[in-house]
């Protein structure tokens, strides 16, 4: 058998895939475990997890479509704000999740190894199945509202993997810094308020002024629920340079979070 | 040479540890950093860069064979769990290296990893799979744990409602059967009945006899002799010995250095001066018997014999308490009149405090034991130290964790 040698690490710390391999199923475990817990305290999880969309939708559609009378690209605004929920929705409560995941497994963290990422990317999994849940619900709306899908809806899971890097590096971020700053706690819903907001959750991204595109772009949620919309809608294409401007921007977000969770992973267990 | 190979083997390991670090009011604000700039994220904050650092584990060097079992013993605070979470990779060494052949199976408390919300059953593929164990591999061994476990009608039950003998069963469960190679075992049986630490113990040999290297850490000479053939006595993080087990455990005893659940004087060393001397101090369970470990649900009782010389004096007795270093507080059987602290006569006295249950957290508590006459006072030092456990699943944040009255 071969030695494993144990010591500082130092420098640039690369990521050990061998090891996730080994690990690949405790990603699932602790997912399950979440999703587990979610729906066991609590009976009224799932509804919850239906309900809250839609209720949401409804607002939405009262106060942006009905009153505010915004464009709604030609579908009926229910389905234009719910198209945008979906990823919306996933990614406030992967950072809700996530920013806590290390610090509510603090037992498991000081008593036994494993690679530390898992815990907040278990976090983000956990939330596909509200994800499922709201997806089946715009089937059913889709076809409430006798809306075709276009053959652009093979570009979902695309869109899909982009919303859960994003979400990925969010939750990397907020979960390291969770651990040595306790204030994240309080941050994080003031995040999912403003992010919303700066999203084109509640309206159309064609309201946004062609000079303030690049900007809006910078937020990575733009370019993800342009592109659910595009996909499930047919709405217009997103503008290429401005989906790239956002896709880099999560890049950027996920590799700045990767590296700096990597750096403070080596004390977790010291200060949690 | 065709001596065995090393499934572990440490060299010059070492651990510094800030201090005050592990609390509960370090934490930073973020909002602090974004006013200061945001380099400081990157890097720990100043004031704790000038906070004391002191090593918790230095200059360790040991190697333990593929198979054999190895124990580690020391007093409280020695480093023995550092070194345990050093070669699960728990926590990093700053200095020095570790070679291990083989997966690491590490049980450091009792339930590590389980999650009250879920089911014996569930728990136990939560655990496995947490060990770096495949779904497979937990199927494969799952009978043998919940039969060893003995917690077989209770499998689909939330492990909230089991006792805590039930939980240290099944984790201990978890842990012994899986396929690893090497097995670290941190202090964890005190806390099940006699019956099944025996059963544990005899796991242990049949595990080591089946090949797994085994790490061993107890308060428990007798069973670190039995089990071990190697051990390691440590000492303020310094290696103070490494010998053979027999050896090791002697010198320890013989240094006295373990500060037990009772300490009786002889009539030189005891602590005293013209009025009065102490006899012996002690702990005792509810059921008035010599115990070191308790759990957080049970009474302490805490048992002082002293012996005064003449009748008339004004005497107090008293105790002060402490958890890991930390001067918990100090319980006397003062009278506020002063007149009524004459009531020890002449004669050997035994006074009796009752910790009540649920008032102590979990942890290491040291004893210091006070008589004060007229207006001098004796001292015992820290002399008698004792364990508590925690009967609930999580860990109680804070030096103690009192049951309230809540009116709801
Ligand atoms: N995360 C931490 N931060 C700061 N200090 C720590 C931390 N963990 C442990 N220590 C300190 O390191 C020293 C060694 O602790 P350790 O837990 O290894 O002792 P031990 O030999 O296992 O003692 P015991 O017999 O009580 O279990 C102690 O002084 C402890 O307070
Ligand atoms: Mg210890």
């Amino acid at each position: 058998m071969k030695e494993r040698i144990i010591k500082r690490r130092k420098g640039f710390i690369s990521i050990d895939l061998k090891e996730l391999w080994v690990y690949r199923e405790l990603f699932w475990f602790l997912a399950w475990r979440d999703i587990l817990i979610r729906y066991k305290q609590a009976a009224i999880g799932i509804a919850w997890a239906v309900v809250q969309p839609l209720l949401t939708m409804v607002v939405f559609s009262v106060i942006f479509g009905g009153l505010a009378k915004l464009p709604s690209d030609g579908v009926p605004y229910p389905i234009l704000t719910f198209t945008a929920l979906l990823p919306w929705q996933f990614f406030a409560n992967s950072m809700r999740a996530s920013s806590q995941s290390l610090v509510g497994n603090s037992a498991i963290i000081t008593k036994i190894y494993f690679p530390r990422i898992i815990i907040p990317t278990s976090a983000v999994i956990s939330g596909v199945i509200d994800f499922a849940i709201s997806f089946v619900i715009l089937i059913g709306m889709m076809g409430w509202f006798r809306v075709m899908p276009t053959l652009n809806f093979l570009f979902l899971p695309l869109f899909i993997f982009l919303a859960f890097i994003a979400a990925l590096g969010v939750g990397l971020w907020l979960s390291a810094l969770n651990v040595e700053f306790r204030d994240v706690f309080y941050i994080v819903p003031f995040l999912i308020q403003a992010g919303q907001y700066f999203s084109p959750v509640a309206y159309s991204s064609s309201i946004i002024p062609a000079q303030w595109k690049f900007w809006y772009s910078l937020n990575p949620l733009v370019g993800v629920i342009d592109g659910f919309r595009w996909c499930i809608l047919g709405a217009p294409a997103p503008d290429w340079n401005n989906l790239m401007v956002s896709t880099l921007a999560m890049v950027a977000l996920f590799v700045s979070g990767l590296i700096y969770y990597k750096k403070m992973e080596r004390t977790f267990a010291d200060i949690i | 040479m065709t001596h065995k190979k090393s499934a572990i083997t440490i060299d010059d390991l070492g651990k510094r540890y800030l201090l005050g670090s592990g609390g509960g009011e370090r934490y930073r604000a973020l909002r602090d950093v974004i006013v200061n700039g945001i380099t400081g994220l990157f890097k720990r904050d100043r004031s704790q860069q000038e906070q004391k650092e002191f090593w918790a584990l230095r200059n360790v060097s040991l190697r333990v064979e593929e198979g054999k079992s190895f124990g580690v013993i020391g007093r409280n605070g020695a480093g023995k769990s550092t070194l345990l979470k050093l070669i699960s990779q728990i926590t990093e060494p700053t200095e020095g290296e570790i070679r291990l052949r083989g997966r690491v199976a590490s049980l450091l408390e009792v339930g590590t990893g389980f999650h009250p919300e879920l089911t014996g059953r569930e728990n136990i593929f939560m655990n496995g799979s947490i060990m770096g164990m495949t779904n497979a591999e937990i199927k494969r061994k799952f009978d043998e744990i919940v039969d060893f476990a003995e917690i077989a009608k209770f499998l689909d039950t939330p492990v909230k409602r089991y006792s805590s003998g039930m939980y240290v069963r099944l984790a201990f469960a978890v842990a012994a059967h899986l396929e690893t190679e090497i097995l670290l075992i941190d202090e964890v049986l005190a806390v099940g009945d006699a019956k099944f630490q025996k059963k544990c113990l005899s796991k242990m040999e049949n595990v080591s006899a089946s090949g797994k290297t085994i790490m061993f850490v107890s308060h428990n000479m007798a069973s670190v002799k039995n089990l071990c053939s190697k051990c390691i006595w440590l000492d303020s993080g310094r290696v103070k010995m490494i010998d053979d087990a027999d050896k090791v455990i002697d010198s320890y005893l013989l240094a006295g250095e373990e500060m037990g659940a009772q300490k009786v004087w002889n009539d030189q060393d005891a602590p005293q001066n013209s009025w009065v001397k102490m006899r012996s101090v002690r702990l005792l369970n509810e059921s008035e018997e010599p115990a070191a470990n308790f759990k957080t649900s049970e009474p302490v009782l805490i048992e002082l014999v002293f012996e005064v010389a003449d009748d008339g004096n004004r005497i107090v007795t008293g105790y002060h308490m402490f958890r890991r270093g930390t001067f918990l507080f100090s319980a006397s059987d003062q009278d506020h009149n002063e007149e009524k602290n004459i009531r020890y006569g002449k004669g050997v006295h035994k006074v009796v405090c009752v910790v009540p249950a649920n008032l102590l957290n979990y942890g290491e508590h040291n004893l210091e034991f006070v008589i004060g006459v007229n207006n001098a006072q004796i001292k015992t030092g820290e002399v008698l130290s004792f364990r508590v456990f925690n009967d609930y699943p999580t860990e109680w944040l804070g030096e103690v964790r009192p049951k309230l009255e809540w009116r709801i």
